[in-house]
């Protein structure tokens, strides 16, 4: 497979889409007034760059340039920002400052629901039983001895995307908006190994997995063939042990599936045959409609896209633009991802860099030439199964404004005629 | 899943199942005695409930000494979750989503503060502590009479007024999942 985001993208062949060939893309930065040729100081010289000089010892790990200002935010729930961190549920990932589709592992969201516990990987247990010939108990190198996969996967919070039900707050970046989705290596025991091990009844189809936080978060997974096929107990992120915000020493992985599903500091698997009805899918994670009941097993996440840049709170300049963005769906691979750059009236589809991977977040991006006049962009996501994401209007229309989880509506960003970009409802 | 990636994932697993692995044993057998120690499931047909019972009255008290500090005297107005009311708002602007007004299972009161309650604390209260402060809360949320207890008999028995108030996603209905094969 060729990685096309290796190769510089104005020198990418690009047919039959939108993207500008090189010619253009020079026409283009040096006729009008771009943001990133006008970004540029005036008096600009190689004179005025620092001599080279010897630098800082080697060291045992490295750490981010002093230069660059990222993190995450702690927050609290729809438009409960800037808390105290011990108010915190939730830290979002700052989509807005990353590149390709990898999350850094300090960076990926996190939702925890009694604090990050500090678990000694000698001491930590695996217990799995239940509807089982034989129960075992397993330790974390038990599980790191074991035949392994290794898959890169977005996990999402269902309540990514929580902030735009009821109204839109202009004041929110990307992080603020959809924050709580992130994409990493994962690697681990297949389930059905664990499975074949203990020697499941056939009469169990439901699985309890149950973590060893305080708050021992526990839900109930039905073994359907794809998440045999596909969940795995995982130790290994992004080539290093687990970092204990997400799970250290392990963690259940279910690729597409509620992020609340993937249970960190994991300590029990207990087989059965009926969901257990615990409070994380019945008071938590259903859907309450416009009707008063409440969706309940709703448990794949949908096909999603938003725009990374421009996105809420920048400011761009009349020339040339470079939108991009990332797309992901539980169902499967993005097909498509579309943009609009006039208030969703026509789509142009964008350039989607490789390798697009099944239930993983793919960057897209898309050449745009900003006349200067206010106007709205928006993407929208296809995925392999045919899956479109739904515009706003019609979302609401099927789910009222009460669901709180579970929002994958089309997000608007509006730009105003002095260029500064804002969330909008649509 | 595309074709391929199914095709490297079975891949990935067969390799997995069809490797030597499953002749040699991985972890140690769990003995009963330890597993019991971490078996605090309980499922709505009660199953999982451990022996004991407790009152109202005394759950109140229970109540005053650990809870209400966060949830608030009455469940009401803490600095936490609510516990009481909002039934009849489900279908507002403004819903109330409460062990009364939402919650469809009595033993899922029970599992969870057995499990999760209070919070800086979990697993400090005495089943029978336990059963009385679940007696309290539905009583505060008129579910049970003042003079109500509770034990693993009746806590399964109780009908949560939005027991009927939930709906499966076709995909990963219970009561249809499964039953095809
Ligand atoms: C230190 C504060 C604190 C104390 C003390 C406390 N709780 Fe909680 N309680 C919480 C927090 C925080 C949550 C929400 C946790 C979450 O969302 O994951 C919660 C949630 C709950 C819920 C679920 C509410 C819902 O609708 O989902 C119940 C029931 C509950 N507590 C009962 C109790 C009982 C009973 C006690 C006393 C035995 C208790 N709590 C003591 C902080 C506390």
């Amino acid at each position: 497979m060729t990685n096309q985001s290796d190769i510089p993208v104005e020198e990418r062949g690009n047919p039959g889409q939108s993207g500008l060939s090189r010619r253009n893309f020079i026409a283009a930065s040096t006729g009008l007034a771009g943001s990133i040729v006008a970004g540029r100081a005036a008096a600009d010289s190689l004179a005025d760059v620092p001599p080279r000089e010897v630098g800082a010892d080697l060291g045992g790990h490295s750490e981010r340039s002093k230069y660059v200002k990222i993190s995450r935010i702690p927050e609290a729930g729809p438009g409960k920002r800037n808390v105290d961190p011990s108010d915190a549920i939730n830290s979002k990932t700052p989509l807005d400052k990353l590149f390709g589709s990898i999350t850094p592992s300090d960076l990926h969201y996190e939702r925890s629901h009694s604090g990050v516990p500090d678990l000694d990987p000698v001491k930590h247990r695996l217990l799995v039983h239940g509807m089982v010939r034989k129960p075992l108990v397993f330790n974390v190198d038990d599980l790191k001895a074991m035949p392994s996969v290794s898959r890169v996967v977005f996990i999402e919070c269902t309540g990514n995307g929580w902030e735009n039900w009821k109204k839109a707050d202009e004041n929110l970046t990307v992080q603020n908006t959809h924050g709580l989705v992130s994409t990493n290596e994962w690697t681990g025991v297949p389930l059905k190994l664990l499975i074949e091990l203990v020697g499941k009844d056939r009469g169990s189809n439901w699985m309890l997995a149950e973590g060893g936080d305080a708050a021992g978060v526990a839900r109930s997974i039905p073994l359907t063939d794809e998440i045999l096929n596909e969940a795995f107990v995982a130790y290994g992120q992004n080539g290093e042990p687990l970092r204990p915000a997400h799970g250290f020493p392990i963690r259940l992985i279910m690729p597409g599936f509620e992020g609340n599903l993937n249970i960190k500091w994991l300590r029990r698997l207990k087989f059965g045959d009926r969901p257990w009805m615990t409070r994380w899918e019945t008071a938590r994670y259903t859907q309450l409609e416009a009707n008063g009941k409440a969706i309940q097993f709703q448990l794949r996440m949908e096909t999603n896209s938003v725009i990374t840049s421009p996105s809420g709170t920048m400011m761009i300049k009349p020339g040339y633009q470079r939108i991009t963005g990332l797309a992901w769906s539980g169902h499967g691979k993005i097909a498509k991802v579309e943009i609009s750059t006039d208030d969703a009236k026509s789509w142009k589809e964008a350039q989607l860099n490789l390798p697009v991977l099944p239930k993983a977040q793919t960057r897209f991006q898309m050449d745009w030439i900003w006349d200067g006049k206010p106007t709205k962009i928006v993407s929208r996501s296809t995925d392999d199964k045919g899956n479109v994401q739904p515009d706003r209007k019609s979302f609401i229309a099927a789910t009222g404004t009460n669901a709180l989880f579970h929002y994958n509506a089309l997000q608007t960003w509006s730009v105003d005629e002095i260029g500064r970009v804002r969330n909008v409802l649509d | 899943m595309s074709s391929t990636s199914k095709a490297l994932l079975t891949g990935a697993i067969a390799l997995a199942l069809g490797s030597p692995v499953l002749a040699y044993d991985f972890g140690r057998p769990a003995t009963p005695g330890e597993t019991a120690l971490w078996d605090i499931d309980v499922r709505p047909d009660g199953k999982g409930l451990p022996p004991g019972s407790g009152t109202v009255a005394h759950g109140q008290q229970v109540f005053a000494d650990n809870c209400a500090a966060c949830h608030g005297d009455n469940g009401v107005g803490g600095i936490k979750d609510r516990l009481v009311g909002g039934q009849g708002t489900l279908a507002s602007d403004a819903p109330v989503k409460t062990v009364g007004s939402f919650w469809p299972y009595a033993t899922t009161l029970f599992d969870y503060i057995h499990r999760a309650m209070p919070y800086q604390a979990p697993g400090s209260l005495s089943n029978d502590d336990t059963y009385a402060v679940a007696a309290y809360i539905l009583h505060l949320n008129g579910i049970l009479p003042a003079d109500g207890r509770l034990d693993r008999d009746s806590l399964s028995e109780i009908k949560m007024p939005n027991r009927d108030g939930f709906v499966p996603e076709p995909e990963f209905d219970p009561a249809k999942l499964f039953r095809t094969k």
